[in-house]
């Protein structure tokens, strides 16, 4: 909402300055954009005499003048050919900036001879393109004064942003009030007299709506004013329109823009000569269709109100008027509407055929239905002055008063809020000069106020008004003293400790968006279409993600392409199995390509080299440890989602119904559909799947139970098929005897000369711990075979000899 | 006693000149093997009358002791001498570069570790964190909130919306984590005392707004809580948060349909040279907005607002860390980039503590 400060003071009386003006708008809740103070481009710019011009001596189309301006009389040379003696022009004395030049004015020797300022051109002020002589001023020009305030450009403009609550405050009388009542002077709106007419307005209105439909048009008034010449409107009416940026049409036109700008109350002139007979307010009908003010043509149905004739839909009720009925400088007669629409149906409207105009800005948000009546009248009167011509009586159809909303407003409300007294006399006074009416118990909101609704909404008028520093802060009492307890749940402490973990695996954390492509959503396992967006930003956001890995996989490719290839990168976030209350999951999941192995990213001396499908396993499985997890009872079942590698790739659960994620090695399919360069190797855990820790009364560890006994080494290969996996001797191995095996691990695995096709050699290191007394020889042998003997027996191993 | 002396003499250069252990050996072996001189004259003690045989033989022990020594002396040299060719041996290029671990070349996104500044900030005020899903309801994200169907208002949030399901039913991407406000409303009774911080989506994109981003919000309810508590509280949190120990805010009426009084928040500063300083300054910048809970919103989750009172505010958690790290883009928390995230991010082990100070 923009107004010009000399605009404000038509409805304020006041003496405060510019820079009051604008802090307290702002503290009032009327937050200022921008203050445009056109004055300040003319900084230095003077009304100047010329008392003398002589030919340069040096130059044959250059002046000396002598110039006036208010002080001592300055020597300037000069390139006019309109310089002559007696001139009023405009001078600017060295320093000033000429903004048309876009320099700052020096003192100079131009040709022999000293130059001390420059008379200026209407285009070195950038007030028109005329650059041919400088500016030819009325002999009476007040020598000395500003030209900026000799030429009136020094009315400074106001952009206020309005909160959606706000209509009143979508008019310059309305942004007064609130200034007034906050102490910045007196609110000096005319008053109006109410235009009676001579004769009946000829054009009879029928508000055309089934009764449950009355709400769409509450009142509809409208007047002829006849014998109108419709010329430009007044110079001072379209200088204020062209300071806030609209451009001035007619002066039937203006003066509804203006009104709309001025008291927030938007109207519509029909000329009357193209009106076919009444006019009916009702429903559009589906196929009708309208060609608007804006030169389109809009396709309307049943949920839009129109105006209508006999000729069919001549205006967008409340949005724009049309075309066809609109006023000219033919316009001899002119109708003039001032209406109230339904604020939702107008914002329903304007959205629907995607048209954004001054009225609709205030209807949708509830212009003032007191002001029906006086808004047709205002409009009249200014029609009268400006345009001439006779009024008929109006003609309202509908009912444009409601009663006053009563909030029972006890005053003590009022510190129970604000938790600070502000004086009853003080909060009360505000109250009146807002409009309110105070009485015992309740306040009466005013016309023009259809946001105040409650209590807390009349706490806000005074707060606002007197200001919310009187609110100094006020400590927050704790619920419970002492130490405050901890309050993580605990999947924010696992969403917590699993970035910090991760992190700690070299990877780095990626936020990606929780939207990914219908193909990388597909291939991941989602595409439904419960979780697709019906107005995605962009084609590749369309669906909510089934899986971290399409971000983090993009991430690394955007990475590879700047030349990034070795990429290690971890997300924990939201993911999406449905749209329902219960279907969000966090998970947890890295990705890495190219050298990002733990150990040494990128070439190293030391060895390195490219990621395999271990890395992913050990950043799951580093994770898994990290959440409390015992890793050794989670399954690792080779094979995994369709989207991984089948032979690198396995599936971590406790169980078939105990899925807790998988690790692997990226499908070159999945990576190819994603246009991704491989091979990627990634994990995905969902933190959701692991279960709860138990609860323990006591946070006792359980007690350490270490041998005094010395455990004994021993290491065995064995010779198995391709189809056995390490894990299944390590498990027989354990399984032998567990009162003795207290650890096995894999430290050779061996395939070529010596072995036969299609075997491997794979070799454990097999810790006994004795636990009551030293082993004998034969003991450890007997344990040994045991162990050999278990592991042949579950996966047809044999001894390598 | 002449022999003694050239014996002397002789064994004792032996020794010296023994080059490694095995000549050493043999120069002990001579002196004092079985065969050796020095044992051969103690074996020839016995023959000697007794008084001669005592200062003939405490000379020769003598002698053997200092052979003794000398030889220990000789072999700590040689030993010594070993371990250093040994050490030479063994030497490595120490210069050859090693890879930084884990723990200081990973890195936390800057999102991460703002929440987890402010969940420390008000953890310690004795506020819990709740949570709900990205994937909502319009009742909740709206109607509950005091944003009738079809107001203006909801224009404010330019929403993502699902396709409808089969009963019609239009599911969308919350727009603010009020909604969990709501669903803590519906489900616990009052003294309410939370933070909620999450992913919210609006459609829109541009150089400072990105379709989705994240906010952190708070409430308070009880019977008590006033608006000069909020203002109290903000302004703890804005200290604590930036670091400093004042800090200049200015709070503005505003309008939010799910608050009345409605406030907007600035906060002091000072820009120059990239960099920002908070608690100084003439420049404002917005940061938050707050209000008293309206009570349409407090009757909508079953409270009686004659009862009930209290207050909420919304901050954007990727603009407070842009603001206190100096982030320049918010588009590039999204995109990955190795070079930013090295950059701005935190290492692993940089966890937040009030005790420590937030950001060490």
């Amino acid at each position: 909402m923009k107004f010009t400060l000399s605009w404000l003071k038509d409805h304020l009386d006041t003496t405060a300055s510019l820079a009051e003006i604008v802090d307290t708008l702002t503290r009032v809740g009327l937050e200022v954009e921008s203050v445009e103070d056109p004055a300040r481009k003319y900084d230095g710019f003077v009304v100047a005499s010329v008392i003398e011009a002589k030919p340069h001596p040096n130059a044959d189309r250059l002046k000396v003048c002598v110039v006036d301006a208010g002080q001592a009389p300055v020597q300037v040379v000069c390139g006019a050919p309109n310089a002559r003696t007696g001139l009023r022009s405009v001078f600017s004395p060295v320093g000033t900036y000429i903004p048309g030049k876009k320099l700052t004015l020096a003192k100079g020797i131009i040709r022999g001879v000293e130059s001390n300022g420059m008379l200026c051109s209407a285009a070195e002020l950038e007030l028109s393109e005329d650059h041919d002589g400088i500016i030819e001023l009325p002999d009476d020009a007040p020598i000395g004064v500003p030209y900026a305030q000799y030429a009136g450009l020094d009315d400074p403009v106001i952009d206020v942003a309005v909160t959606p609550n706000r209509p009143d405050a979508a008019g310059v009388a309305g942004i007064a009030r609130d200034l007034a009542a906050a102490g910045l002077g007196k609110l000096k709106t005319p008053q109006l007299k109410p235009y009676e007419g001579a004769f009946d307005c000829p054009t009879q209105v029928r508000l055309d709506f089934a009764p449950d439909d009355a709400h769409l048009c509450p009142a509809f008034a409208l007047r002829l004013v006849r014998g109108v010449t419709n010329g430009p409107s007044p110079e001072w009416m379209q200088k204020r329109l062209r300071a806030i940026g609209l451009r001035p049409i007619s002066a039937l036109v203006d003066i509804t823009n203006y009104i709309t700008f001025d008291r927030g109350r938007p109207l519509h002139v029909f000329d009357f000569a193209k009106v076919a007979g009444d006019l009916a307010v009702r429903r559009a009908r589906a196929g009708e269709a309208v060609l608007a003010l804006d030169g389109k043509t809009y396709a309307l149905d049943d949920s839009v109100v129109v105006i209508a004739d006999q000729n069919g839909v001549e205006s967008i009720a409340g949005i724009m008027g049309g075309e066809h009925s609109g006023c000219d400088e033919t316009t001899r007669d002119v109708l003039i509407e001032s209406a109230l629409w339904d604020p939702t149906n107008i914002a329903h409207t304007g959205r629907k055929l995607g048209i954004m105009t001054d009225a609709r800005y205030r209807f949708e948000r509830g212009v003032d239905p007191d002001f029906c009546v006086p808004g047709c009248d205002l409009a009249t009167e200014y029609v009268l002055s400006i345009c001439g011509g006779e009024f008929s009586r109006m003609i309202v159809a509908g009912n444009p008063s409601a009663p006053r909303r009563s909030i029972p407003f006890p005053y003590g409300e009022a510190k129970r809020l604000l938790g600070v007294d502000i004086p009853r006399d003080e909060g009360e006074a505000i109250l009146r000069r807002l409009g309110f009416g105070v009485e015992e118990g309740h306040v009466l909101v005013p016309s023009w106020r259809p946001d105040v609704q409650v209590k807390a909404d009349v706490v806000e008028q005074i707060l606002r008004i007197a200001g919310v520093d009187r609110a100094p802060p006020a400590p927050l009492p704790r619920l419970d003293g002492g130490v405050p307890r901890p309050v993580l749940t605990l999947m924010q402490k696992r969403t917590r400790l699993a970035k910090r973990t991760l992190a700690a695996l070299s990877l780095r954390e990626a936020v990606t968006w929780s939207f990914v492509s219908r193909v990388a959503s597909e291939a991941f396992g989602g595409g439904s279409p419960s979780l697709a967006l019906a107005n995605p930003i962009a084609a590749d956001l369309s669906d909510m993600r089934p899986s971290l890995i399409p971000g983090l996989v993009a991430a690394a490719e955007r990475n590879t392409r700047r030349g990034l290839s070795d990429v290690a990168l971890f997300e924990v976030g939201q993911i999406f199995l449905g749209s329902g209350e219960n279907d969000q999951r966090i998970a947890a999941a890295s990705v890495r390509r190219g050298r990002a192995k733990l150990d040494s990213e990128g070439r190293q001396w030391s060895g390195g080299g490219a990621v395999d499908v271990f890395d992913a396993r050990r950043d799951a499985m580093t994770l898994l440890s990290a959440l409390e997890v015992n890793t050794n009872a989670v399954q690792v079942i080779p094979g995994g989602p369709s989207f991984l590698h089948p032979g690198r790739s396995a599936t971590l659960q406790f169980g078939p119904k105990t899925v807790l994620g998988w690790f692997g090695q990226l499908h070159p399919g999945v990576c190819e559909a994603l246009d991704a360069e491989g091979p990627i190797v990634a994990f995905e855990i969902i933190l959701d799947a692991i279960p709860a820790p138990k609860a323990r009364p006591s946070k006792t560890r359980p007690k350490l139970n270490r041998s005094d006994f010395m455990p004994v080494e021993r290491d065995l290969a064995f010779v198995v098929g391709e189809t056995v996996g390490a894990a299944d001797i390590v498990k027989a191995a354990e399984s032998a005897d567990r009162g003795l095996v207290a650890r096995v691990g894999v430290f050779d695995v061996y395939r070529g000369q010596g072995l036969p096709e299609g075997a491997k050699s794979i070799a454990i290191h097999l810790t006994l711990q004795p636990r009551e007394r030293t082993l004998t020889e034969a003991e450890i042998d007997a344990a040994v075979s045991k162990v050999v003997a278990e592991v042949s027996r579950k996966t047809g191993a044999a001894l390598r000899s | 006693m002449s022999d003694l002396s050239a014996l002397e003499r002789e064994t004792l250069a032996a020794i010296e000149s023994a080059g490694d252990e095995s000549a050493l050996e043999v120069a002990r072996v001579a002196a004092l093997g079985k065969k050796g001189a020095i044992s051969a004259l103690l074996a020839t003690l016995g023959k000697l009358a007794p008084d001669e045989r005592r200062t003939r033989g405490a000379a020769i022990n003598a002698l053997k002791d200092q052979v003794t020594e000398a030889l220990a002396a000789r072999r700590a040299v040689l030993k010594r001498a070993s371990l250093e060719a040994q050490l030479e041996r063994e030497a490595l290029d120490v210069t050859l570069p090693v890879p930084l671990a884990g723990v200081e070349t990973g890195r936390i996104h800057p999102i991460s570790q703002v929440m987890d500044e402010i969940t420390a900030i008000f953890a310690e005020m004795g506020f819990a964190v709740a949570e709900g899903p990205d994937i909502e309801s319009d009742d909740l994200n709206f109607t509950k909130l005091n944003f009738p169907p079809g107001h203006p208002a909801r224009e404010m949030h330019d929403t993502f919306f699902l396709e409808a399901d089969a009963n019609g039913e239009r599911r969308l991407l919350r727009t603010h984590t009020s909604p969990v406000q709501v669903r803590t409303m519906l489900s616990q009774k009052p003294p309410i005392r939370v933070i909620c911080p999450g992913r919210t989506y609006r459609r829109d994109a541009d150089q400072t707004h990105t379709p989705m981003f994240h906010q952190i919000e708070g409430l308070v309810l009880d019977q008590s809580a006033t608006l000069a508590n909020l203002k109290w509280v903000l302004e703890e949190f804005c200290k604590a948060f930036f670091e400093v120990k004042h800090v200049g805010m200015r709070f503005r009426p505003s309008f939010f349909p799910f608050t009345s009084p409605s406030l907007e928040v600035d906060i002091q500063c000072r820009r120059s040279g990239g960099e920002i300083r908070f608690g100084e300054g003439e420049d404002w910048l917005e940061i938050l907005g707050c209000g008293m809970v309206h009570p349409n919103v407090l009757t909508n989750c079953g409270l009686d607002p004659e009862v009930y009172q209290g207050f909420a505010w919304g901050i954007g958690l990727d603009r407070l860390a842009m603001l206190k790290y100096g982030l320049p883009d918010l588009r590039d928390f999204f995109d990955a980039d190795l070079r930013w995230i090295n950059h701005y991010g935190f290492k692993p082990l940089e966890v937040p503590t009030l005790a420590g100070g937030l950001s060490g």
